[in-house]
């Protein structure tokens, strides 16, 4: 059963050093102040993983939060770069950077085989790209009933997934809807799992498209208003996009880029628990 | 992207962007469902719409099928692509049963190095431990490469895009040339055009490597093979793509006017 937390409680008992830690949201629904939370807490070695690493990503890797991150497309989308995150593999700043990654498609299959309890998912792709030979856990496997060769990607299994919804009731089931990517996927792939909502409520209303978690597969839920910014939460908030633009230059320069941590992150309080 | 000129000579008032995102909104006329990614591929798309196309479905990435922009998004999961959908699914299944199973018939991709066998690279330039740029990497694109009915890329023809070897090779076009495709079980026909700011490349049927079909207006060969480090194929019977009407541009800056920031 999900117990209801304070944002910084739940980090600091779901999150530890080292830990392999899923963050997701596809556009929507990204977790950004569980994200800052974990910034304050100064943890580190995380293995990170997320489809599209955005912003908030950029914001863990820039302050050395990260010792590995496994991804699908590391951009700042329509706008560019992704400064920290090409500055940690680049020049090794602030700590080296490994890197594993996959296509989309190949990502969010580990996810499926993590989320069903098998060892990996088949896919037909990776064939004649250079993805094939740098990434250990994308491999070759024969159709048993056709012989066809396909390509297989390992089951991800992160010690945490923390992704961010509309609503959680007060038993800690939890309401999404709109675009909610590999959400649930990510979820029930992990060890331990934190939600953040908008606001917890009494009842849910019937939603066109809604994925309901229930309370038995989540381990906390912190309410987070906003808890997505820059990114969105349909029903409650538009994506600020002038704040992905604006992004661009901040993170482009390592001072200015700590002075906006400093100032945005690490002076400015953890969201509270209702 | 804005127009270059406003001068009597160049009275057109259209820039190579432009050319390129009319010529890809042409290539999708009478189509029915399109892969859609952010940026020149998202405006053509909606250029379609807007004129000759009004029921192509537009998929983006983030699940959303069948999407009505009336803005121009700046991500592929903007609230409003969500909110116009016909249905919004999940990642996995974006892919798995809508690309994977063949159901969309045109996917766009761009990227930053494409070799004579439209094999592209949008991962890193210069080694890949030690990269001298990171690019953002794969996303869709190499399940799009492989598994779309047919490709369109859309790239800016120069020495530093157009190479003869890729630093990385993130998601394939014909690979080495004939039947690599085929080995690899892609189920899809792979790029069947490419448009540059300079014009059209299409894949040689038999060779599978791209050959100059079009060349915009006011360019020459003796321009797209300065731009080319390979020995370019060209068509015996080049032709000359038709400028962008006054009612595509219309449409056009209409559209760029809605850009979602």
């Amino acid at each position: 059963m999900a117990e209801i937390q304070g944002l910084a409680e739940a980090i600091e008992d779901l999150v530890h050093d080292g830990d392999c830690v899923a963050m997701e949201g596809f556009t929507h629904l990204i977790p950004v102040a569980a994200g800052h939370e974990i910034i304050r807490q100064g943890r580190k070695d995380l293995t990170l993983v997320r489809l599209t690493p955005d912003i908030v990503f950029d914001q863990l890797i820039g302050m050395g939060c990260a010792k590995k991150l496994v991804f699908g497309w590391g951009g700042n989308p329509g706008v560019g770069s992704l400064h920290r995150f090409r500055d940690a593999i680049e020049n090794g700043w602030p700590v080296p950077l490994e890197i594993e990654e996959h296509s989309h498609a190949g990502l969010a299959n580990r996810y499926v085989a993590g989320a069903s309890g098998l060892p990996f998912a088949i896919l037909r792709g990776y064939f004649g790209t250079g993805l094939m030979d740098r990434t250990d856990t994308v491999k070759t496997v024969d159709c048993p009933f056709t012989g066809e060769k396909l390509a297989a990607v390992a089951a991800l299994n992160p010690d945490v997934t923390i992704i961010h919804a509309q609503q959680a009731d007060r038993t800690g089931n939890v309401l999404m809807w709109g675009i909610t990517g590999v959400n649930k996927e990510a979820a029930l792939a992990a060890t331990r799992v934190l939600v953040t909502v908008e606001e917890i409520v009494d009842h849910f209303e019937p939603r066109t498209g809604g994925v309901v978690l229930p309370t038995w597969v989540i381990d906390a839920v912190a309410e987070a208003p906003a808890g997505a910014y820059p990114s969105y939460t349909s029903g409650y908030s538009n994506r600020d996009n002038a704040a992905y633009i604006a992004w661009d230059a901040v993170s482009r320069d390592r001072d200015t880029f700590t002075q906006w941590i400093e100032e945005h992150i690490m002076q400015s309080a953890p969201a509270v628990s209702s | 992207m804005t127009a270059v000129s406003t001068g009597a000579e160049q009275s057109a008032g259209y820039d190579p962007d432009d050319m390129m995102i009319v010529a890809a909104a042409r290539a999708l006329r009478g189509r029915r469902v399109c892969f859609v990614g952010i940026g020149l591929p998202s405006t053509a798309a909606n250029l379609a719409r807007a004129t000759h196309t009004p029921d192509l479905v537009l998929v983006y990435e983030s699940g959303t099928i069948g999407a009505k922009p009336t803005r121009l998004p700046l991500s592929i999961g903007d609230g409003e692509l969500a909110e116009t959908a016909d249905s919004v699914v999940t990642v996995p299944e974006i892919f798995n049963y809508w690309v994977q199973a063949g159901r969309i018939e045109v996917g766009f991709l761009s990227a930053a190095q494409m070799d004579r066998y439209a094999n592209l690279n949008s991962t890193t330039i210069g080694d890949y431990d030690r990269p001298s740029v990171r690019l953002p990497g794969a996303g869709g694109a190499p399940e799009i490469a492989a598994s779309c009915r047919e490709v369109i890329v859309l790239i800016r023809q120069s020495q530093r895009s157009f190479v003869e070897h890729l630093d990385f090779r993130t998601s394939v076009g014909f690979g080495d040339g004939p039947g690599d495709r085929a080995r690899w079980g892609y189920r899809g026909a792979g790029p069947t055009l490419v448009i540059t700011d300079l014009g059209l490349l299409r894949p040689d049927p038999e060779t599978c490597e791209l050959t100059m079909t079009d060349l915009h207006p006011g360019v020459d060969v003796d321009q797209v093979r300065a731009a080319t480090p390979w020995d370019l194929a060209t068509a015996e019977d080049l032709k000359t793509t038709e400028p962008p009407s006054a009612e595509e541009l219309t449409r056009l800056r209409a559209l760029q006017a809605t850009q979602n920031r």
